[in-house]
């Protein structure tokens, strides 16, 4: 049901803002560019995001995700839930029903043979598909009627949305595809450059690694979309000069993805022909407190792991304290501008997973101090740090080496020193920290400090995973060669039980509950992870663009049949 | 007595000017060397700057202050009227807020520390190996293939490994700024030694075989008093070159690790620290490259030049000329 209402209104939403532009083609030619090229259309023969976004244009899935993270059908009548029977009682199947009178762009109907077709291409044991993981578990993929298409998994999946969903998975045109199976894929030159297929464009002219020109498709399913006769999809160069022609100069109408620092796009948005846009996923950077001994004294077996207790973060009200003395809002407005905003959650979207808690966004250096008083932390020889049995309430804080990353540690340690704390910072090479070495002391799995900074996200819409890597026993340690992702060595049983029961949930409210739970044992109930910043992605587009909706959890041209011309 | 005071004159001739001792006349050829001269002057006020300027400008350089941010250099304000200008930041401020002039005088102090211990270390191990292998035949084999051996190891590299192995241990035993200190100079110092031994080895080499070497050698010299006596003032001029020219060296090589950011802590700053982290910015606030990217040239240049003059000053076949 929820669903539905929030498809109903996004796509309400969408078509009153088009209602002026009534007639496909009226708004003429459109420019996008993006700073890394494409090099083929067919994004089960490519893993990376510009290949795609740009097939994104002109093949499409059954459903899509929106820039909330929520469902919407494309090619599907509806999207298929336990509530309207699309998705099997025991959570092992799942039903799709196309919508009626689909056509592709050379004219000839879509059906279910199309899209069982997909499943054959990707899941063919010779093929290397690079969506492959879409289509884990799936047992069997049949054409039921001339529309209708099940899925059966070989276990109960509460995430039934891997295949056909999103810009990764989209349905290809059997017709075309038929001699393209297996190891034959990478040779259909011409399928794979200039593939047949259900969206808002089709292709006339595709030079890999450059350009790639695209018309209207005639047989579009909304006769009023697109509003663009024409699109140029201009590939190459960098972000700066993406952002300067659509920004400045005003040569191009969209550009994707501009990684720059804030004050740099600030600038560049001064010349005033198009604006930056922000959108937000699951990237979150955070402060990972760690609740083991990581003291050198300590021989290589216990260092870090879960026999030694850390003797200063293992208490609450310490960490707390750390987490009340930072100002998320000065964080957010030194290192990321419009691309971030402060958060207090691991899991900050999407919105039925999102926790309400805001509780950490007042920065209160009194109420840390007076934390910090009540664990028994003073000041007793007058160092200006806090002591407490004669150790010194002094951290060791470490992160990788990245200018912002450094002007963080500066301003926290700043903070920290207002507190009483004494930090100790440490910036350790990207390559090396993210490396994952077990020979290497500095890795941030071995996490040899009291506190390192460093972002996660997880892939798609739902955290399952990436909450149940806090699991007990998770962690790295000497046994498991120092691989796993319980960084923090978090451990507690009813954390655990909520683990697996997420795993057996199905319904996507409950999901969203036991979700929060979890985010919120993680973060406001024990600050084992203090989050900081929301990190967005940021876009441009041209004055003159109208309808841009950017979307951090499918292709950023998801709605590109949407988009006009305002003047 | 009254005979010799009363002698109105004397036959014999009297030098007019008092005697002259050796380092008087090296002081006179340096000082006839512009650009030496020059440099000695920069180079003393520089050492004297990071040495009292922290005292004077009590601005503590770690001290973030956002609301005076992003703040221009005083000078500025001559050409570009709305140019946001502090005097209480006559440098400017860096992006936190942090005093750009007293970050360039503490900066200064870790590099020129850095820069004069690990040349002293360098010279001193280069001069030992130099002259034992020039003066005992039978080392030489041995002591310059070693120096070939050290000569071909990459520094960078050698550098990060040895952050790895050995900052633990050094950050417990010393704290972690005077540990990186230790590491960082020790390891410039053994890495740049090569230079100066194959130097000196040469020189030995060539001066062994001539006639007062001989002479002292006849008379029963014993080595290690012909070494001091006889070879070390001979070889002093290149040594003092290779000195200034590993100083040099040195405080560029503390900021290629500063600015590969390995080394010293994120917020202990050292010149080469201040340069790399102004890069992302430099179209917009070129002072913060320019600035500790001057000191660094300056420094480096008045150092090769009296390099320069006290190879002049020192050898006494050009001393005079």
């Amino acid at each position: 049901m929820k669903f539905k209402s929030l498809t109903v209104g996004s796509v309400l939403a969408l078509s009153m803002a088009t209602m002026g532009q009534a007639e496909r083609g009226s708004d003429g030619h459109v420019n996008v560019i993006y700073w890394q090229a494409p090099s083929i259309l067919n994004p089960f023969l490519s893993g990376g995001t510009k290949d795609v976004e740009a097939s994104s244009l002109v093949i499409e899935p059954l459903g899509r995700y929106d820039q909330d993270g929520a469902l919407v059908p494309y090619l599907a009548e509806e999207i298929p839930t336990v509530a309207n029977g699309g998705v099997s009682e025991d959570l092992t199947s799942i039903t799709w029903k196309l919508k009626e009178g689909l056509k592709w762009s050379d004219g000839t109907p879509v059906t279910s043979a199309d899209v069982k077709f997909t499943a054959e291409y990707c899941m063919h044991p010779e093929g290397g598909c690079a969506q492959a993981t879409f289509f884990d578990g799936v047992v069997s993929v049949e054409a039921i009627d001339e529309l209708t298409t099940k899925v059966t998994f070989n276990q109960p999946k509460p995430n039934p949305y891997g295949p056909f969903m999103g810009g990764q998975s989209p349905i290809i045109q059997a017709a075309q595809f038929a001699d393209c199976l297996g190891a034959k894929a990478p040779e259909c030159t011409e399928a794979n450059f200039n593939p047949i297929g259900t969206g808002p464009f089709r292709v006339t002219d595709f030079r890999p690694n450059d350009v790639i020109q695209m018309e209207a498709n005639p047989h579009y399913r909304d006769a009023a979309k697109p509003a663009f006769a024409t699109l140029t999809l201009k590939g190459g160069g960098d972000a700066a000069a993406a952002g300067r022609a659509v920004l400045e100069t005003g040569e191009f109408d969209y550009a994707w993805n501009l990684q720059l620092a804030p004050d740099v796009i600030a600038k560049m948005a001064e010349g005033g022909k198009g604006k930056p846009i922000a959108a937000f996923g699951s990237l979150v950077e955070r402060l990972e407190m760690n609740l083991t001994d990581p003291s050198p004294e300590l021989d290589a077996d216990t260092r870090a792991t879960r026999k030694a207790p850390h003797p200063i973060l293992s208490d609450l009200k310490v960490r707390k304290a750390l987490s009340m003395a930072i100002d998320r809002e000065l964080l957010v407005e030194v290192g990321y501008g419009q691309a971030g905003r402060p958060t207090c959650n691991l899991v900050p979207a999407p919105k039925v997973f999102a926790s309400p808690n805001t509780d950490c966004l007042t920065q209160d250096i009194e109420g840390a101090k007076a934390l910090l008083e009540e664990a028994g932390w003073t000041d007793t020889d007058g160092d200006g740090v806090r002591d407490k049995d004669g150790k010194k309430l002094a951290l060791l804080y470490q992160t990788s080496t990245n200018a912002v990353r450094q002007d963080f540690q500066a301003l926290i340690k700043q903070w920290w020193s207002e507190i009483g704390v004494e930090t100790e910072l440490r910036n350790i090479d990207a390559s090396v920290f993210f490396g994952g070495d077990p020979g290497s002391p500095d890795t941030f799995q071995k996490f040899y400090a009291d506190v390192e900074m460093y972002a996660n996200n997880f892939n798609g819409t739902d955290p399952q995973q990436y909450l149940a890597a806090y699991r007990c026993g998770g962690e790295p340690k000497p046994e498991s060669q120092w691989q796993g992702e319980n960084i923090n060595r978090f451990c507690d049983p009813a954390y655990d039980a909520l683990i697996d029961k997420l795993a057996n949930t199905g319904d996507l409210n409950e999901r969203g509950k036991l979700g929060i739970q979890m985010n919120e044992m993680l973060t406001k109930d024990t600050y084992t992870i203090v989050p900081l910043v929301d990190r967005g992605r940021v876009s441009a587009h041209s004055n003159t663009l109208g309808g841009v909706v950017l979307n951090t959890w499918d292709s950023e041209l998801w709605n590109a049949a949407d988009w006009y011309r305002t003047e | 007595m009254t005979d010799q005071t009363a002698t109105p004159k004397s036959f014999e001739p009297v030098p007019t000017a008092p005697p002259r001792s050796q380092w008087a006349d090296v002081w006179r050829q340096f000082r006839r060397h512009k650009g030496a001269l020059f440099g000695g002057g920069f180079l003393v006020f520089i050492t004297l700057a990071v040495l009292i300027g922290p005292y004077l400008w009590t601005v503590d350089p770690q001290k973030l202050n956002i609301r005076f941010k992003d703040i221009r250099p005083i000078y500025t304000a001559l050409w570009d009227g709305d140019a946001k200008v502090n005097w209480a930041h006559p440098l400017g401020s860096d992006n936190l807020g942090r005093d750009i002039l007293a970050n360039l005088l503490s900066g200064g102090r870790a590099s020129m520390a850095v820069g004069w211990a690990a040349m002293v270390i360098s010279v001193v191990i280069g001069t030992v190996i130099g002259v034992v292998a020039g003066y005992f035949k039978r080392l030489d084999g041995l002591f310059m293939r070693f120096t070939d051996l050290v000569l071909s190891l990459p520094i960078l590299p050698l550098l990060l490994v040895a952050v790895t192995l050995f900052r633990q241990p050094l950050r417990k035993n010393f704290g972690p700024e005077t540990g990186m200190f230790i590491l960082i100079v020790a390891i410039i110092g053994i890495t740049s030694w090569m230079q100066t031994a194959r130097i000196v080895r040469g020189e030995v080499l060539a001066l062994k075989e001539r006639e007062f070497i001989l002479a002292a050698r006849s008379i029963g010299t014993k080595p290690f008093k012909i070494i001091t006596r006889h070879l070390l003032p001979n070889v002093l001029s290149p040594i003092m070159v290779s000195a200034t020219l590993g100083l040099a060296t040195a405080i560029i090589t503390e900021s290629a690790l500063s600015f590969l950011g390995v080394g010293f802590p994120s917020d202990f700053p050292t010149w080469g620290k201040l340069l790399s982290d102004a890069v992302p910015r430099m179209e917009e606030f070129p002072e913060r490259v320019v600035l500790p990217g001057l000191m660094i040239s300056l420094t480096v240049l008045s150092v090769n030049y009296i390099g320069d003059g006290l190879r002049d000053a020192l050898d006494p076949r050009i001393r005079g000329r």
